[in-house]
């Protein structure tokens, strides 16, 4: 089990799928009995991983690999390689632990095509956590294509009223960033053969001839490059102005389509920046002006996301805005560039994907009980339902940042690494945990402050043993990270030294063609024109 | 005994242990039961820091600390949990359990048949247990933790009556503007972070070679820069200008937690934070400046709000916003232990005075407003000797507790080398004001007729209805713990007679003069030496003053709310605009919401979200959209499914290169 957990881990949720198409779709308790077995099977499987990884976890390089290069398609050079590090292995188990919660969350959402939605949702689990495991590019994209199609029909079928308008809208804004990555996947993959005369898709042999761009092709067709891939990973996240699709696609997406894609779609986008934009573009994120674009453009997300919050009047929209403004600090402690940075930024994306995810359930449990989100329908839902009002305010204070909770801890770390890299940035940033106190609050005195004035609220059940299963663990998590959050930054810190010392010193191939190799010795910054620089 | 009797960490983690039970099974237990808890909680927590306090100071060492663990770790910055105890944190600590103490006592009574009792103790206790975390806390971390802490507290506490929109703006307002003040201490930390590498008090004060190293700086260099966030921090927490408009809306909380919280013990966290960071502050003149310019003048302005307000408990706010700005004048003279000691008998008489407010309030059937008291005297005895004991002391007539202190400032603001006259002379005239409105509000709530309407049911403001008959006293577990306070507030002060608590704060003041050079300092100890007698006759002239004020501020009151009680209306009336102006607070708070709130929301919705967003980037998407529609709308005609047009097609697609081949044929 050991060699092979990785695809054990990829995989269970596929079985499960499979399992339940040989279910008749009348029967929908087995359904349901079955889609929760094997989405707490999914991370029970994945709970071995823990003890065997914190055992090899400063070990260099990445772990647990399987298959090999070139071993899937080897005509064209893509294999099926798996292998994860640090980081991947903490968005792994969120993916695994988040999918489960999920799909514990359903149960009484979803009442019609039962079976089609369980099934999709794992086969979503599926691709994402593929999308983790990855070492071989043609792989990467397949999943990462593969799992647009299951949250598309999440949306499109179980949505909202513009449920149609809304996953349209995903799609397209997603496989737009994605052509443009597959182009820069395929050049990058002529390129490695220019320098190498190997054909291969290999994440870790493209490392090693993706950073030679800027001296062969000179940096302008560097910076393109780069941002073909950021554009793709830019969407994803979502980066300002690239956000729009994300509210709509909240609103409309079912609580636990709400909850996977907060939690872990819009983490492969940063994922992708991490992994892929920072080691394959070591000279272009040096780019000063680039750099600035970057972190301006996080700095922007910040604040703007935060100020939208604030005036929304639908609480799904104000949840998905928010989590631009969080997400912005992940991609502002992406490119510090420095390897604190990279720890908050790694451990507040597993924060957001506990806070929202669990903002998201919280929204979702009020919505199943009167059908709407607009916050004006509420209020005095502090005196109805109790417990719930009570986990609410502590997962309300663990998104805004609240010491002894989990959002601090990140949130510190990423200003901490900004500071050091620019205090100026720092400066701009911090303004955002203002106002996320601020749009937090608000909205919680609004929904759960005050006497209950409409008659619809006065007798809602409080939650349900269910759905205190579905949030519990994320209030315990919650404390966990802020308390003792030792263990996150111990498994982050050898892959972040490890990614910021590729970005400072790019160890590139100089065996296969030593000439071309040679250049790389005057690195790109130096040949980089005032222009860019 | 054993030894665990004697860690420190139980101090606060009583309370919160206090709060586990409360919070958690408190809703099945009975009200007795569950203010048991609470005060069991408490009362042990001030009986180990007692002996903690003991402890310490009889082993005779500056301080101890001990570490429970580390928290974070990223590379090479760790931050411990741990607990660093000085003679300032004891100072603090015992403050906190022992007014904390009294306070939840008085509370038990209080609450009485109030909804939510068990959340209101739990709340309570926690609030106990951030603070507790504050003064206790090893490093500014850990102090932060603390400090967003009890701000949260607060927030839950102001709002407790939560089914009233006031109370929950209130709680609101209050975390936001603290929010606005953590932006300095956050960044303050970075800094501190980024110069030195730690934030524990241990390594960053006593290891030679991190702040002990820095020069004074005459010019701004990272430490003013790092003191001048860390008042921004304190401005926030400790409400002064400009962030002082959320502790007044505070007051919508109930009374034990105006006293505990806004008054004795929180709000003070910044004057603790620049005490306890003062090897920085003292090296930094210009951010001391600006501590003591802030200081004075909130000192001020908010004692001329207090002066017109009408609403008991806002006359108490203002007050206390004023008070803290002494403590600010103080530490910003470099005088940290006069401030700390005004901290403490601050601590006494404005719990005293709120507690005795809250037995008016309850008295009388949940009314604040003092226009409609008057004459409780006969009938309320003990709630009005108590108060008036908190009065002469705040008033800082001789020889209670607040004489004391505030001549200390005084003196201080005077003539130390940070000092100037132009401070003391404005807390001159604030000790005149502070007295005068302390009276007045004495005066118009005891004196004269009752002037509320007896035997009417109020509905509750202070949601304390019910009451509604002849005024009458408190319960005996309401006035025991006044008059615990009120002893205090009577001899308090001596503790700081022939500077004795200064002396006491010694080991934690570092005396930065060590740092010039030794000439310098023989130099500037010359003068000293040689004329105690003319210093000795200044001091004595300036208490004289400091004195003469404040009796001339009770007269007056006296003049105007006793002797002809109808004058106050004809001044306001004489000054007009004036008053008004004074009377809504400068408007300061309709000036926030005008220039700062309402621009930034609309900026939100029309601009960020209307236009950019909807307008802007999905119109633009959007017109992709149908451009590509209607550019595959025009393509798509060539697809028309008749073979004739398809044959025509094809003809001139053959036409076209044929002619083609010819002309490149004839080249």
């Amino acid at each position: 089990m050991y060699n092979h957990i990785l695809s054990i881990i990829l995989f269970t949720p596929l079985v499960g799928a499979f399992v339940l198409l040989c279910i008749p779709g009348s029967n929908k308790t087995a359904i349901r009995w079955t889609a929760n077995f094997f989405g707490f099977l999914g991370f029970a499987v994945s709970l071995p991983l823990v003890s065997w990884f914190w055992a090899v976890k400063s070990l260099p390089g990445f772990k647990f690999m399987e298959g090999a290069p070139n071993s899937w398609i080897p005509t064209i050079g893509a294999g099926y390689y798996l292998g994860i590090d640090g980081i991947s292995f903490l968005l792994i188990m969120l993916t695994t632990f988040l999918g489960a919660i999920s799909i514990l969350s359903s149960w009484s959402a979803i009442d019609n095509r039962v079976k089609e939605y369980y099934a999709w949702f794992l086969v979503l689990q599926t691709g994402m956590l593929g999308v983790f495991m990855s070492l071989d590019f043609f792989l990467f994209f397949v999943f990462w294509e593969a799992m647009l199609v299951p949250m598309y029909l999440l949306i499109g079928i179980w949505g909202g009223p513009r449920r149609v308008y809304a996953s349209i809208k995903f799609f397209l804004y997603t496989l737009f960033g994605s052509v443009f990555m597959l182009l820069a996947i395929i050049f990058l993959y002529f390129f490695h053969h220019a320098q190498t005369g190997v054909f291969t898709f290999s994440i870790l042999e493209l490392y090693k001839t993706a950073p030679l761009l800027p001296a062969v092709y000179g940096p302008t067709a560097a910076v393109l490059l780069f941002l073909a891939f950021f554009v793709g990973f830019a969407i994803k996240v979502p980066m300002f102005p690239f956000h729009t699709w994300l509210p709509d696609a909240h609103v409309e997406a079912p609580t636990a389509g709400s909850v996977i894609l907060a939690g872990v779609l819009l983490k492969m986008g940063t994922y992708g920046l991490i992994r892929f934009s920072l080691p394959l573009f070591p000279a272009v994120v040096h780019y000063p002006r680039l750099r600035l674009a970057m972190v301006t453009l996080s700095i922007i997300g910040i604040l703007y996301g935060a100020l939208v919050s604030l005036v929304q009047k639908d609480m799904k929209k104000l949840v998905a805005y928010s989590s631009v403004s969080h997400l912005g600090f992940c991609t502002l402690g992406i490119f510090t560039l420095n390897t604190l940075g990279l720890q908050g930024s790694v451990l507040q994306q597993i924060n957001h994907g506990i806070s929202t995810g669990a903002l998201f359930l919280i929204v979702g449990i009020l919505y199943e009980r009167r059908h709407t989100r607009e916050i004006a329908e509420y209020g005095g839902i502090g005196t109805v339902m109790p417990v719930y009002a009570t986990i609410a305010l502590i997962m309300f204070l663990s998104s805004m940042g609240l010491p002894l909770l989990n959002g601090f801890v990140g949130e510190f770390a990423i200003l901490q690494a900004t500071f050091l890299a620019r205090p100026v940035w720092a400066a701009w940033a911090v303004p955002g945990v203002i106002l996320a106190a601020a749009y937090l609050l608000w909205l919680y005195q609004r929904v759960f402050f005050g006497k209950v004035e409409n008659p619809k609220n006065a007798a809602l059940p409080d939650l349900t043993p269910r759905e205190l299963a579905t949030l519990l663990p994320l209030v315990a998590l919650a404390f966990w990270i802020g308390l003792y959050p030792r263990p996150f930054f111990a498994i982050l810190d050898q892959p972040s030294k490890e990614i910021v010392e590729m970005v400072e010193h790019p160890k590139t191939y100089n065996a296969a063609q030593p000439l071309k190799a040679a250049q790389v010795a005057q690195s790109a910054v130096e040949s980089t024109p005032e222009a860019v620089r | 005994m054993t030894n665990s009797l004697f860690q420190p960490w139980l101090v606060p983690a009583l309370p919160l242990a206090g709060m586990a039970i409360n919070g958690l099974f408190g809703k099945r237990f009975s009200e007795k039961l569950v203010a048991a808890i609470a005060l069991i909680a408490t009362g042990c927590s001030f009986l180990v820091a007692c002996l903690q306090a003991l402890l310490l100071v009889n082993s005779g060492s500056p301080m101890l600390e001990q570490h429970y663990g580390t928290w974070i770790q990223a590379g090479k910055f760790t931050v411990d949990f741990g607990i660093y105890l000085d003679h300032l944190s004891l100072i603090m600590m015992l403050v906190v359990t022992g007014v904390g103490f009294l306070i939840h006592i008085y509370a038990a009574a209080y609450m009485h048949h109030e909804g939510g009792y068990y959340r209101f103790f739990s709340y309570l206790n926690l609030f106990m247990f951030f603070m507790l975390v504050l003064v206790l806390a090893n490093n500014y971390l850990l102090m932060f933790v603390g400090w967003e802490g009890v701000g949260l507290a607060s927030y839950l506490l102001i709002g407790f009556y939560f089914l009233k929109d006031s109370a929950a703006n209130a709680g609101k307002k209050a975390f936001i503007t603290n929010r606005v003040g953590d932006f300095g201490f956050l960044i303050a930390l970075f800094m501190m972070i980024q110069t030195f590498g730690s934030v524990h008090y241990g390594s960053l004060y006593f290891n030679p070679g991190l702040v002990n190293a820095l020069p004074l700086e005459h010019s701004t260099g990272i430490l003013t820069m790092i003191g001048l966030l860390m008042l921004v921090g304190a401005c926030g927490k400790s409400a002064q200008i400009p962030l002082f408009v959320w502790l007044p809306d505070a007051m919508e909380g109930p009374t034990p937690v105006s006293a505990l919280i806004h008054a004795a013990t929180m709000v003070t966290a910044g004057v603790y934070m620049v005490a306890r960071s003062n090897p920085i502050f003292s090296r930094a003149p210009i951010a001391l400046l600006a501590v003591a310019v802030i200081g004075t003048l909130t000192s001020f302005f908010a004692a001329t709000i207090g002066m017109t307000q009408m609403d008991i408990k806002r006359v108490l706010a203002y007050s206390t916003v004023s008070q803290l700005g002494y403590m600010f004048m103080a530490a910003g003279v470099a005088a940290y232990s006069a401030g700390v000691f005004h901290l403490m008998t601050h601590a006494f008489f404005k719990a005293l005075l709120f507690l005795a407010a809250g037995s008016v309030i309850h008295g009388i059937g949940g009314e604040q407003d003092m226009r409609k008291m008057g004459g409780l005297r006969k009938y309320m005895p003990w709630t009005f000797y108590t108060m008036a004991t908190a009065t002469v002391a705040i008033a800082g007539i001789p020889p209670l507790a607040g004489f004391w202190s505030k001549d200390e400032i005084l003196w201080q603001a005077w003539s130390s080398p940070y000092g100037s006259k132009i401070f003391w002379a404005v807390g001159v005239i604030t000790a005149f004001m502070t007295s005068f409105y302390m009276f007045r509000l004495l005066f118009m709530t005891f004196f004269g007729e009752y002037r509320g309407e007896a035997a009417v049911a109020h509905a509750g403001h202070d949601a304390h209805g019910g009451h509604g008959h002849t005024p009458h006293e408190s319960p005996w577990m309401m006035l025991g713990p006044l008059v615990v306070l009120a002893a205090l507030s009577i001899f308090g002060g001596f503790v700081g007679a022939g500077h004795r608590f200064e002396h006491f704060l010694d080991p934690v003041i570092q005396k930065v003069e060590a740092h010039r050079s030794a000439l310098e300092v023989e130099a500037a100890a010359a003068p000293m030496t040689e004329e105690p007698a003319a210093e000795k006759s200044t001091e004595l002239a300036l208490m004289a003053t400091s004195v003469i004020v404040a009796l001339a501020g009770l007269g007056l009151a006296w003049f105007l709310y006793i002797k002809r009680p109808e004058l106050p209306a004809r001044i306001a009336a004489a000054l007009g605009g004036l008053y008004t102006l004074v009377y809504n607070k400068y408007w300061i708070d309709e000036l926030y919401k005008a220039v700062l709130i309402s621009p930034l929301l609309w900026i939100s919705t029309h601009v960020l979200w209307q236009s950019v967003d909807q307008k802007i980037i999905d119109g633009s998407v959007n017109d992709l959209a149908v451009t590509a529609r209607d550019v595959s709308g025009v393509v798509r005609q060539q697809q028309s499914g008749l073979i004739r047009s398809y044959a025509g097609w094809i003809a001139a697609g053959a036409a076209l290169v044929v002619a083609y081949m010819v002309w490149m044929g004839t080249r």
